[in-house]
């Protein structure tokens, strides 16, 4: 009875202390006030009008269906919202994957710097996939019938959805030791340190397992895609080219927050910052040259070469030479000579190339003999950069709080 | 003791063996098929009005049906018209060629085999049935269907249905009984029967009629089967079948993946474990490190690295 009062006493006692913690922690030590003036910018005030756009159009297509607030129709059942938000999210959320395979099980320690922003990027790249599946599901509700309901295990989709389901977990462990520095709880931490080790090497298997079944997806569509795109190694593609997404969007992602939260890398050694860029520039050209002759290789062994004189012909030669060869080439150059500058802008090329490929595999060469045809409508387009208006405020949210960019000084 | 082991023994294997033999049984040749005989029909659409009426979608008169202005395009199946007739011209004696489209009910479905929550089902009468009550509506199914036949309710908001012919799955389980469409199809067109026999008979058709129909029978092999076989006067491509689908069926082109991506997982799992331990151990020995570290710092008044 006592112990339970003075307890009762104790918690009334730190109450003062909790609010000013929710300060510290949240408003970042200012109080509500100072928080909001100091939120008044411009990059808010346009995120603020893409979502004053963009809420109530999720809330009428949940409302009304997909039938008015989509282009989606029985011969194209699939758009922008599984080319551009599924299949480009995820295939770019694979830094996590190469970045934490590289630091964790190669022992590349040097990258530790890369690690922490790789993994919350994926974290929420996959996140905020499925949160955009949610808008193309005609029945959303029922997100988890697959884990729990009935399974369908001959569907790669299936896989898929398994396989997304355990690397959102294994993200969320090998995320948390940066949460817990945030709460101050060090047992935890320390505990989710090393189970991140183990979700790392599980992740490993379960992220390359459904990166290539992106690509296997199309496997069952050999008289839809378009027979340039179209191979028995589509899954080995879509390894590969997310191996190479990861790579140059760490680069890209790297550079773009050095550069936004740049008083959080003060001590970071910028020499040491552009020889890492480069070796990842250097991985990435390796890929991309593998990937080239696995494409020509492809090609030769479906001999269809005939298809190369055709609009699609040349679209594929936009794919494959500008963003695949010269990319390669360009990684190449940087790392030779030493071009940090180089290396990153090879980088977003490479990432534009990666975003051309998931978009044509899945929309502009799909049905590609259909009468028709598909384009989105702009209630798809808003809703897709809504989400990533919120996907990226949520990743600000959390750098400007958490030890992702330095490291806790208490560790 | 070892007796009764071998009773039961001999029991299971005797069981097992009889599940075998009970699916084998139930397999092909009981499956029932529609041999749709392109000559005979005339575009009346009655089995468009037929299937309209028995699978209660929305309500449309009989004349609705008796429009003819509806062939002046291809049309598809929607999620209100389970089937419906196209008409196509043949140049060899300008005679129209009308083709009744719906869900061929393959012997080995893509829908089937796409399905992550398995809402489709083969039945043994050769149905291909969809289940509403699991469907998620990601439509892999639609992406999947080498004959583009299921349909989307697009415009129903909460409970939305992939839509399709449902071989009247309800009347032909009953003996006796056939589709809707065949029942009231006023021609020879339609012919409901096993599919067996509906192969036999077609090959005897072209047989004994060689000027009028082309030697093939779609259906009999395309993509490893479908209960629907037709027979056409010109070439298939020619009255809006797709001739480049093969004879594999199309489960089996993701098949293979799926085997191989869990060796490679099972196979991977080796040497990741062991680098795990690894890279377990070096923290290890860096965190033992660091607390020595730490003690020195906190004897020497507590600073911070």
């Amino acid at each position: 009875m006592k112990l339970q009062q003075m307890r009762i006493k104790r918690e009334m006692a730190k109450k003062p202390e909790s609010v000013s913690w929710i300060y510290y922690k949240l408003f970042l030590g200012m109080t509500f006030r100072e928080y909001l003036k100091s939120n008044m910018t411009i990059s808010n005030g346009i995120a603020a009008v893409i979502l004053i756009v963009a809420i109530p159009v999720m809330v009428y297509r949940l409302a009304y269906g997909l039938g008015p607030s989509t282009n989606l129709t029985d011969t194209n059942p699939w758009g922008i919202w599984i080319g551009v938000d599924v299949l480009c999210g995820i295939a770019l959320a694979a830094g996590g994957l190469v970045i934490g395979a590289m630091y964790y099980l190669f022992g590349m320690t040097q990258y530790h710097h890369f690690i922490r922003p790789a993994i919350l990027t994926s974290l929420l790249g996959y996140l905020f996939a499925v949160f955009a599946l949610l808008f193309d599901l005609g029945r959303y509700y029922r997100l988890p019938y697959p884990m729990v309901v009935s399974y369908g295990f001959a569907s790669v989709m299936f896989l898929i959805a398994w396989h997304f389901a355990l690397y959102i977990i294994v993200l969320l462990i090998e995320w948390s030791p940066a949460l817990f520095e945030w709460l101050n709880m060090k047992k935890a931490r320390e505990w989710f340190n090393r189970l991140a080790v183990w979700a790392t090497a599980i992740g490993v298997i379960v992220a390359a397992g459904h990166q290539a079944a992106l690509g296997a997806l199309f496997l069952v569509t050999p008289g839809k895609l378009h027979p340039l795109w179209y191979s028995e190694l589509l899954p080995v593609y879509f390894l590969l080219s997310a191996v190479i997404a990861g790579l140059s969007m760490v680069v890209v992602e790297s550079t773009l927050t050095h550069r936004i939260f740049s008083k959080q890398v003060e001590n970071i050694d910028n020499a040491v910052f552009d020889r890492l860029t480069i070796n990842l520039g250097k991985g990435a050209s390796a890929a991309l040259f593998t990937y080239f002759f696995l494409k020509l290789f492809g090609l030769a062994h479906d001999e269809t070469w005939v298809f190369l004189n055709t609009f699609y012909g040349y679209l594929f030669f936009v794919e494959i030479l500008v963003f695949v060869l010269l990319p390669a080439f360009l990684f190449a150059y940087g790392a030779r000579y030493g071009n940090v500058q180089i290396t990153r802008w090879t980088a977003l090329l490479t990432v534009a190339g990666i975003i051309l490929n998931r978009v044509n595999t899945s929309v502009i060469v799909f049905n590609w003999k259909a009468t028709e045809r598909y384009y989105p409508l702009w209630t798809e387009v808003v809703i897709s950069i809504g989400i990533i208006t919120i996907e990226i405020l949520v990743f600000r949210f959390i750098v400007n709080r958490m030890a992702i960019l330095y490291n806790h000084p208490d560790y | 003791m070892k007796r009764t082991l071998a009773i039961a023994g001999s029991t299971v294997i005797r069981s097992s063996s009889e599940v075998f033999a009970d699916q084998k049984q139930a397999d092909p040749a009981d499956r029932y098929g529609v041999l749709v005989d392109t000559t005979f029909c005339n575009g009346c659409r009655k089995c468009e009005w037929a299937c309209n009426e028995w699978n209660k979608n929305p309500n449309k008169t009989v004349n609705v049906f008796e429009d003819k202005s509806v062939f002046n395009s291809i049309r598809r199946t929607n999620a209100t018209a389970f089937t419906v007739v196209n008409r196509f011209s043949n140049l060899q004696n300008k005679m129209p060629v009308y083709v009744k489209k719906q869900c061929m009910h393959c012997e080995d479905p893509a829908c089937l085999s796409s399905c992550f929550v398995d809402a489709f089902k083969k039945t043994v009468k050769g149905a291909v049935t969809y289940n509403p009550d699991v469907c998620v509506g990601c439509r892999y199914c639609m992406v999947a269907c080498p004959f583009d036949m299921p349909a989307y309710e697009y415009y129903e908001p909460v409970n939305p249905r992939v839509m399709k012919c449902t071989f009247c799955f309800d009347r032909i389980s009953k003996a006796g009984q056939v589709p809707a469409c065949v029942e009231i199809c006023p021609t020879e067109t339609l012919r409901f029967g096993k599919r067996s026999e509906l192969i036999d008979f077609a090959h005897e058709r072209i047989r004994n009629n060689p000027r009028r129909y082309i030697k093939h029978i779609y259906g009999e092999h395309e993509i490893g089967g479908t209960s629907w076989l037709y027979l056409s006067p010109i070439p298939f491509e020619k009255i809006g079948f797709r001739t480049d689908l093969g004879n594999k069926p199309v489960p089996n082109l993701s098949k293979g993946f799926l085997f191989m991506v869990k060796v490679f997982e099972i196979a991977a799992a080796w040497p990741l474990v062991f680098a795990a331990f690894h890279a377990i151990k070096k923290l290890k020995n860096k965190h033992l490190n660091n607390e020595i570290a730490t003690d020195e710092n906190k004897a020497g008044n507590g600073k911070k690295t």
